[in-house]
């Protein structure tokens, strides 16, 4: 029980971080415009005349997330190291772990948060017409695993330097490829010359494929555990690159 | 590091010293746990700090190089976070914040943010994380580093105090905090302990340990210095100061020099004449630090040229 107090005391710090610089209300008022921009200009959400946020919404997520979420991560270890604080924290009372997670999970709920304020959306939909309100709650159950995977592998490169802006350059290159492998055009040019097997595993392994059962309203264990698999694989990672950077 | 051992018990307080790069903050990485060693072992409380981490950082209280903070914090947000990570709760928390708060005269900074903070404020902010829990044993990276001479003055008062109940190591390049504030002191260089003892028995080390300043008006320099040799403790006589018709010489003491032997064989040699001055020398801690820290350096920058 001890352990679970010291993440939430960490996770609790670390969102009032968030709040305490303008970092938090830049990125969810930045969110928002986006949201709302690409749904209804750019996504054609009217013109659709389908009461679902599936393509005109959601479509968008794998993209905002590209850019957005790499910058709420790469301040999680960078800015430790680069301050200090890092030694601090090491050297109170919490192992490793109880850092790294309450770290993320305080990342995470504040993606949620941003997530959530989306929600004038949902009502908007639900007023215009009648539409699968277990789809669109499928959708952002994805879009935030999808977060987290995201936000995961920033902290990886968050803990490999003390600057934030190769943190965010290097998770965005990262992300970038996780996007692309699942990216149609991508495909396409893959199917033109390799197996149809090779298409499949590399198309597996993109974040786009397994959002986009979740779009459908598909909540399918696979994509849940391909999500979570990958947010377990980087948080390892980080221990293992934060426990490299103390032997020295 | 090479190959350090010692131990520190409860009330002790432990002056760590050596110059830049020497180790000093590597060490103290290894006792809190920051760094693990390569070899050989680091035990706080009984608790091996590698394999049972945990309890072993809970006895310890830790004031890194630096003293960093968390920036975005105000200073009792920062504690309240301290406090609550070292199992601080309620009622306890509050009176363990509000003590430090009063110990390191936070009270006019509390809800102002650690960013804006100077130096100075910013070192208490640290230090005062550090004995938030009250812990039993204290590692001080440099408290002083940073602060006034008041607040240097007010840190050593604390330490000294602290130390009657803990046992607390401190790094530092400053030599008169070691008189000021340690019962012990350990000079490292280059990850070796070159000395280890009392300030008392540091300073004993040093060539003017028992030396002899004696000032003599009318009479020529050398004429001085070669009464002066003539007395069987002396090792050698340095004349220090001639001027307006007085001179200044000091004499050496061999090392197997009695107690006040040398001073009352110079009173003896220099009767007759007009004596301005005689003083006995206690050693310097600063010249043993040189002759310890120093040759080996002096060394190294020859060859470069």
């Amino acid at each position: 029980m001890n352990s679970w107090a010291n993440i939430q005391t960490i996770a609790k710090r670390e969102l009032g971080a968030y709040f305490a610089s303008p970092l938090a209300y830049v990125f969810i008022v930045i969110f928002l415009l986006l949201t709302g921009f690409f749904t209804f200009m750019v996504g054609g959400f009217f013109e659709r005349g389908q009461a679902s946020l599936a393509i005109s919404f959601f479509d968008w997520h794998p993209w905002f997330y590209l850019f957005l979420v790499p910058a709420v991560g790469m301040r999680l270890w960078a800015e430790e190291r680069r301050v200090g604080t890092l030694e601090l924290l090491l050297t109170m009372p919490v192992t490793p772990w109880q850092a790294i997670l309450g770290k993320f999970l305080a990342s995470w709920l504040f993606l949620a948060l941003a997530l959530a304020l989306t929600f004038p959306l949902v009502i908007t939909v639900n007023y215009l017409g009648h539409p699968d309100n277990g789809v669109i709650f499928c959708g952002y159950v994805g879009s935030w695993l999808m977060a987290g995977a995201y936000l995961a592998v920033s902290c990886i490169t968050s803990a490999m330097t003390r600057a934030q802006v190769v943190s965010f350059i290097v998770s965005v290159v990262l992300c970038l490829f996780l996007i692309l492998a699942g990216f149609s055009p991508v495909i396409r040019f893959l199917s033109g010359w390799a197996s149809p097997e090779v298409v499949g595993a590399v198309a597996s392994c993109s974040f786009i494929t397994h959002f986009q059962n979740f779009q459908k309203g598909v909540l399918d264990s696979r994509d849940v555990i391909f999500f979570l698999s990958i947010i377990v694989f980087s948080l390892f990672t980080t221990a293992v690159i934060l426990r490299g950077h103390r032997r020295g | 590091m090479d190959g350090i051992s010692f131990s520190v018990e409860r009330g002790e307080v432990l002056g760590f010293l050596g110059p830049n790069g020497a180790g000093k903050s590597t060490t103290m990485r290894m006792i809190t746990g920051f760094i693990p060693p390569s070899a050989g072992r680091v035990s706080v409380g009984g608790f091996d700090v590698v394999e049972n981490p945990i309890p072993a950082k809970r006895l310890i209280g830790y004031l890194p190089e630096n003293a960093p903070a968390y920036t975005d914090m105000t200073v009792a947000g920062f504690l309240n976070f301290a406090a609550e990570i070292r199992g601080l709760r309620g009622e306890k928390k509050k009176q363990a914040i509000h003590r430090v708060v009063d110990l390191c005269f936070l009270e006019p900074v509390l809800h102002q943010s650690v960013d804006t903070l100077s130096k100075g404020y910013r070192h208490r902010t640290c230090f005062a994380q550090s004995i938030l829990h009250d812990p039993d044993v204290l590692v001080l990276d440099e408290p002083t580093d940073g602060l006034d001479p008041n607040q240097k003055h007010e840190v050593r008062g604390l330490i000294r105090r602290m130390g009657a109940t803990k046992a607390i190591i401190f790094s530092t390049h400053i030599l008169e905090e070691v008189d000021a504030a340690c019962t012990r002191a350990i000079i490292i260089d280059r990850g070796q302990i070159v000395a280890n003892g009392t300030p008392a028995e540091l300073r004993g080390k040093s060539e003017m340990a028992g030396a002899v300043t004696v000032s003599v008006s009318g009479v020529a320099a050398a004429v001085l210095s070669a009464k002066l040799n003539q007395i069987p403790q002396t090792k050698r006589v340095a004349v220090v100061a001639e001027k307006n018709n007085s001179v200044t010489a000091c004499v050496y003491p061999k090392a197997n020099a009695g107690d006040g032997d040398l001073p009352r064989a110079v009173g003896q040699a220099v009767q007759g004449w007009c004596v301005e001055k005689l003083q006995v020398e206690e050693g310097r801690l600063d010249e043993v630090f040189r002759s310890l820290t120093l040759p080996d350096t002096g060394v190294k920058s020859e060859n470069k040229k």
